[in-house]
């Protein structure tokens, strides 16, 4: 499936900023599952400094500063790109949870090895008891991991409010552990939570997801939205034999450590929506958590009160003839 | 303890014999056998000369120059934050050459090592890749900072400025306990220490063939000049500190001033067009290169922590694309991970390829399976270090002795380090070894710990000879603080030959008087000078009004309205109280007071700290401006800072009780006021900052002449009393001289008015000040696209036009109803009130910091469930 995914994020200010300085993480990235083919970020008011460079996650980042007296800022950016869904994995037949642990902390291979520091508690993910008592129910002794974490997933799903009034950017974990409610990104740590509680490796995932109207009902300029969710290490040789050979496949993007030694596989769950990676799902940027991949974040001098509004829209492109 | 008194033991040619290390340890200057260690016999020799009373003598004179030099250290807990003086040990710790020459290379190749790994840890982490460092022990330390991954480093050395922390074993070979590669503090106390003890003990310095400090500091400018981007052969290079209220802000003011870099503080910088600048007055100066006292995560609120207010937004972008170089590279905190430790002997024979010659503390990772079982097993008999932590916030770690906890704690700490183990880092507990220390008046053995420097030179590491050692404050304490504070002593390190005298600048630069280069005056420091002068001129001004209130007022026997001479007092009063906010009783007709009536309230005006706009806040408001722009102030001049403040803390500390005692303070502080002017205006390059502290006096001046004036001499005081009256303001203003040889028929209002407010002669008119001001308004930078005058300029030009214009008999002259000089008031208002305006206005024009950065509102992904 191709889209055209266009994410537009406006701020207006009480009064003139006389500098700003912001880092974005819009550009998609290279996946097994997903071609990014172009992708341009646009500033406005024209900006004096722009650069891009690669962060220590293999994502795209874009610096911008902006030197002229302004009152708004708009950051929009257009990208277009091809999913192809990966092959659900055979979760039954999936090594036990404990085995994946081991294999994680005595692998060689650098993948593995660089895979680890996702299964260490972040910023925005300190290590919860709570969230190891939450996992436990799923993580039985024994349990094929794959569908541990797919029971793990079901049960965000339903046990958790899907309230985007009772949380903000800041909400703490535990409270979200605590109140049982939230919006995807905070689901999206919690299932990371629990994994590394576990001592699992799992990374937090940030993108969009393609919405569809109601049969018969015209889509809504804009309605589309930013979307959140969070993959699973799997090591290369804990994986069990049907996993698609497309996942196995290391890309450049991925490991960041050439093609030759074995290469897991990050298998991505949306606890948002309960289910796998999908066609609809585009993937913008991976992260030890949201602080390491917020799509625009910037410190400017003067301004004032400011607002900020965002229209994300994500649609399906004719398939090439 | 031996119970030899102290004199005894000096005076004593057994001088050893009263000198007892504790068995079982090291000491630097007694051997195991008991024996003097031989290098120490000149030094012990040399004290025996000196006696008891000679070694007193230079001590006090090293505290004497210490407190003159303003040396001091802000102790953390401090809740006034008030600095103290440093504490110097007027022993040098001695080191022969030969010993110093194999720690160095110890020292060297530790720094080459740290260096490769910190290349490594930001660049391609081959070292975690191969599995020669474990993942969680480098990304779960908060101290290695994701987003610099990458962003490269000038040169091959990012670990610029690497400080050890070094003791011995009981067998007297050299361990390090700790890697300082953030920031590490303390060369410019160990200068300083230099400097001192050189002074207080000349024959000694000289004749022990002592190595020198200064190459090791050019080389520091070196490293400096040659990582900083562009080919220019002088690169910009800026001190950043957090500022006056860091505890080692002395140290980032004194090594600003030694090397010749401008001192900034995060505000006073901007990132613009990828680049890093000074915000001058009314301009932008290019820095190339940091050399940084901030630790690294504090450096940049977009991209490292967000709560920082020390930081430059965009710093991290600035070096990404080439266009500064920071040192130490931002991110080197990473390398004080104390778990380190424990791979470093192999990861030298892997990346330089031999063993590691300098040994360091037994340490334990518990990340890893059979340390963290040996650390479970030993707890009691172990030192516990966090590593850090993203639950408690920052790195810096809070230190644990296994042996002082009880079971429950032990517990509970066995319990943490099973939870998150790789936070954990156990070490071995040291005896640190002994060196002879001077306490109250004899020689005792304290442990103490070197901190060794080293700068990344072109062709390697250099290490300073010597280096700071600090002596823990009890005998018992089983380790000296990392922190700094404590006491200090200097490091000797005793060549076979004589070393040529030599400075960084080839004079004497630390002692010379005179302030900064001309260009890089920021805003932030321009406005403290400009209310340095203020506040100077306020105080001299407060204390004149004061100290000619009180000897009115002791002169008197009663102090009754009916009294001779009491209206005078009463206007004096009155002007005081208008001053300072004060509430001092005026005498009264119908109730005849005490003369001791006014007495209290007058006294708490000069002693009490609490007291808004009283004497002592704006002697600690002076202070606290100066400490700010410590840099700029030439050594003479610090030293009457120091007077002052001294005199401060003697009339709040022990406040005088009586009016006369209070005089006995309030002369010599106004001398030192006088004395900090002269020096102001006379070893004080008249550069833009200059300009600004003499606008300030001016200014000030001014504006306390005009309401003086006004609550003098609006009110017509009858008869004689009016003599009294202007004698008074003359005595204030200091132009009672002038005025008599002058004026030689009495005293006359009108006479007053011409000598204090129109003669443009007399530095203590009117007139002068804002003549003054006119041309240092007008040497003061302008934007050549504004405005043929800028607002402080038409300011100005109005004030003196109406100053030269006013007819100073209308002035003089009562209104009709004899009891008032409404002209006066209005004309005196006026020109108060035209001075404000001119503060104003080079407030706006100059002093405008850039408003607080703010973070943008971020937008929280809430894709709707479907």
């Amino acid at each position: 499936m191709r889209f055209r995914v266009s994410h537009t994020t406006h701020y207006g200010y009480g009064s003139p900023v006389s500098l700003c300085h912001s880092i974005a993480h819009l550009k998609p990235r290279q996946t097994p599952h997903q071609r990014c083919l172009r992708s341009q970020v646009r500033v406005s008011p024209w900006p004096s400094v722009s650069r891009e460079h690669t962060d220590i996650f293999g994502n795209r980042v874009n610096y911008f500063s902006i030197q002229q007296s302004h009152a708004a800022l708009e950051v929009s950016a257009v990208s277009e790109v091809e999913v192809t869904a990966p092959a659900a994995p055979d979760a039954d037949a999936s090594p036990p949870w404990e085995q994946v642990r081991l294999r994680l902390h005595e692998a060689r291979e650098p993948d593995a090895v660089n895979a680890r520091m996702f299964a260490l508690p972040s910023p925005a993910i300190p290590a919860q008891q709570a969230a190891l008592d939450y996992a436990l129910v799923s993580f039985t002794p024994g349990r094929p991991v794959l569908a541990a974490a797919r029971e793990l997933m079901a049960r965000i799903y339903t046990e958790f409010d899907y309230d985007p009034a009772a949380t903000g950017v800041a909400t703490p974990l535990a409270e979200v552990l605590d109140q049982r409610h939230g919006v995807c990104q905070d689901f999206a740590h919690v299932g990371i939570a629990c994994l590394r509680a576990l001592g699992l490796a799992a990374r937090y995932v940030s993108g969009y997801l393609e919405t569809l109207p109601p049969p018969g009902q015209p889509k809504l300029r804009g309605a589309d939205a930013s979307h959140a969710w969070y993959a699973l290490y799997l090591p290369s040789q804990a994986s069990s034999s049907p996993l698609p050979e497309t996942q196995t496949a290391p890309t450049a993007g991925e490991s960041g450590q050439g093609a030759e030694p074995p290469a897991g596989t990050w298998i991505d769950y949306d606890p948002t929506n309960d289910c796998l990676l999908g066609e609809q799902h585009i993937t913008t940027a991976v992260g030890r958590d949201y602080g390491d991949v917020t799509p625009v974040r910037g410190v400017f001098y003067g301004g004032g009160e400011h607002r900020l509004s965002v229209a994300v829209d994500v649609d399906r492109l004719e398939p090439r003839v | 303890m031996s119970a030899t008194s102290p004199l005894a033991q000096l005076d004593d040619a057994r001088l050893d014999d009263a000198y007892v290390p504790a068995a079982g340890s090291f000491d630097e200057m007694r051997a195991a056998d008991g024996g003097l260690r031989p290098h120490w016999q000149y030094l012990v020799d040399t004290l025996r000369q000196l006696g008891r009373g000679g070694i007193e003598t230079r001590w006090r004179e090293a505290h004497r120059l210490i407190r003159d030099n303003g040396v001091t250290y802000n102790l953390h807990g401090d809740p006034r934050g008030m600095s103290r003086p440093w504490e110097l040990d007027p022993l040098p710790l001695l080191l022969r050459g030969e010993e110093w020459a194999e720690l160095e290379r110890g020292l060297i190749q530790r720094a080459e090592l740290l260096n490769a790994v910190l290349l490594d840890l930001y660049g391609p982490r081959t070292l975690i890749a191969q599995g020669l460092l474990p993942p969680e022990l480098v990304d779960g330390y908060p101290g290695y900072l994701l987003p610099c991954h990458g962003i490269g480093v000038a040169g091959d050395r990012p670990l610029v400025f690497y400080g050890a922390d070094l003791t011995r074993d009981t067998d007297g070979g050299w361990r390090v306990i700790g890697d300082r590669t953030q920031t590490p503090s303390g060369a410019g106390y160990a200068l300083e220490n230099r400097v001192v003890l050189s002074r207080v003990m000349p024959s000694l310095f000289r004749d022990s063939h002592v190595h020198r400090l200064a190459g090791f500091f050019r080389g520091l400018r070196r490293a400096m000049n040659r990582l900083a981007p562009g080919d220019a052969p002088q690169a910009r290079v800026a001190l950043m500190t957090p500022g006056p209220a860091n505890a080692a802000y002395f140290e980032h003011a004194y090594l600003a001033n030694y090397l010749g870099y401008t001192l900034v503080q995060g505000a006073d910088l901007s990132v613009r067009d990828g680049a890093l600048w000074l915000r001058t007055l009314g301009r932008l100066e290019r820095i190339d290169a940091v050399l940084r006292r901030v630790d690294d995560c504090f450096c940049d609120p977009l991209e490292l922590r967000e709560d920082s207010m020390l930081g430059v937004p965009g710093m991290v972008q600035a070096v990404r694309a080439g266009n500064l170089t920071v040192a130490n590279a931002l991110g080197s905190g990473v390398l004080e991970h104390p778990g380190l430790m424990a791979f470093l002997p192999e990861l030298c024979r892997q990346l330089l390829g031999e063993d590691l010659l300098l040994p360091h503390l037994h340490t334990w990772w518990c990340g890893r399976a059979e340390d963290r079982a040996y650390v479970l097993a030993n707890l009691g008999a172990l030192v516990i270090k966090p590593a850090g932590g993203h639950t408690n916030g920052g790195p810096g770690p809070r230190v644990l002795f296994g042996r002082s906890l009880d079971a429950g704690a032990r517990d509970r700490l066995a319990a943490q380090i099973q939870a998150e183990p790789h936070r954990f880092v156990a070490q071995e507990e040291v005896k640190p070894s002994t060196a002879p220390v001077y306490v109250d008046g004899r020689i005792e053995p304290r442990p103490f710990v070197l901190r060794s420097f080293s700068v990344a030179e072109d062709d390697g590491y250099a290490v300073m000879p010597g280096g700071l050692s600090r002596v823990a404050l009890s005998t018992d304490t089983p380790m000296v603080s990392s922190q700094l504070g404590g006491l200090g002593k200097d490091t000797w390190v005793l060549a076979t030959e004589p070393e040529r005298e030599e400075t960084l600048l080839g004079l004497h630069d630390t002692q010379s008087t005179a302030i900064v280069r001309e260009s890089d005056v920021s805003s932030r420091v321009a406005d403290n000078l400009f209310w340095i002068g203020r506040y100077a001129e306020r105080a001299e001004g407060l204390v004149r009004l004061l100290r000619v209130t009180a000897i009115n007022l002791t002169a008197r026997s009663s102090f009754a309205a009916e009294d001779e001479g009491i209206g005078c007092l009463g206007t004096l009063l009155e002007a005081l109280n208008e001053q300072c906010h004060g509430n001092v009783p005026l005498p009264t007709a119908d109730e005849p007071a005490a003369l001791a009536a006014p007495t209290p309230e007058l006294l708490s005006l000069i002693t009490d700290l609490e007291r808004v706009g009283a004497l002592p806040q704006t002697l600690q408001a002076l202070g606290q401006a100066a400490w700010s722009v410590r840099e700029r102030l030439s050594s003479d001049t610090w030293r009457v800072i120091n007077d002052i403040e001294r005199h401060l803390r003697r009339l709040t500390g022990q406040p005088p009780r009586t009016l006369n005692a209070a005089l006995n303070v309030l002369d010599p502080l106004v001398t030192s006021l006088v004395a900090f002017s002269a020096l102001t205006q006379e070893n004080m390059t008249h550069n833009e900052g200059w300009h600004f502290l003499e606008a300030g006096r001016r200014l000030e001046r001014g504006m306390n002449l005009a309401a003086l004036l006004r609550s003098t001499l609006v009110n017509v005081i009858p008869g004689p009393e009016e003599g009294l009256v202007v004698e008074a303001v003359l005595g204030v203003t200091d132009s009672l001289i002038t005025y008599r040889r002058r004026y030689q028929s009495g005293t006359r209002v009108g006479a007053l008015l011409d000598l204090v407010v129109q003669d443009e002669a007399n530095p203590r008119a009117l007139a002068y000040q804002i003549l003054s001001l006119s041309a240092l308004v007008d040497d003061m930078p302008r934007d050549p696209m504004g405005p043929t005058r800028s607002a402080a300029q038409k300011g100005v030009l109005r004030l003196l036009t109406e100053l030269r214009l006013a007819g100073l008999d209308q002035l003089a002259q009562p209104d009709a109803d004899g009891l008032h000089r409404g002209a006066l008031a209005q004309f005196l208002t006026d020109q108060e009130n035209g001075m404000a305006e001119v503060s104003d206005a080079l407030t706006a024009q100059y002093f405008r910091h850039e408003e607080h950065p703010h973070h943008m509102i971020e937008h929280r992904l809430s894709a709707v469930r479907r």
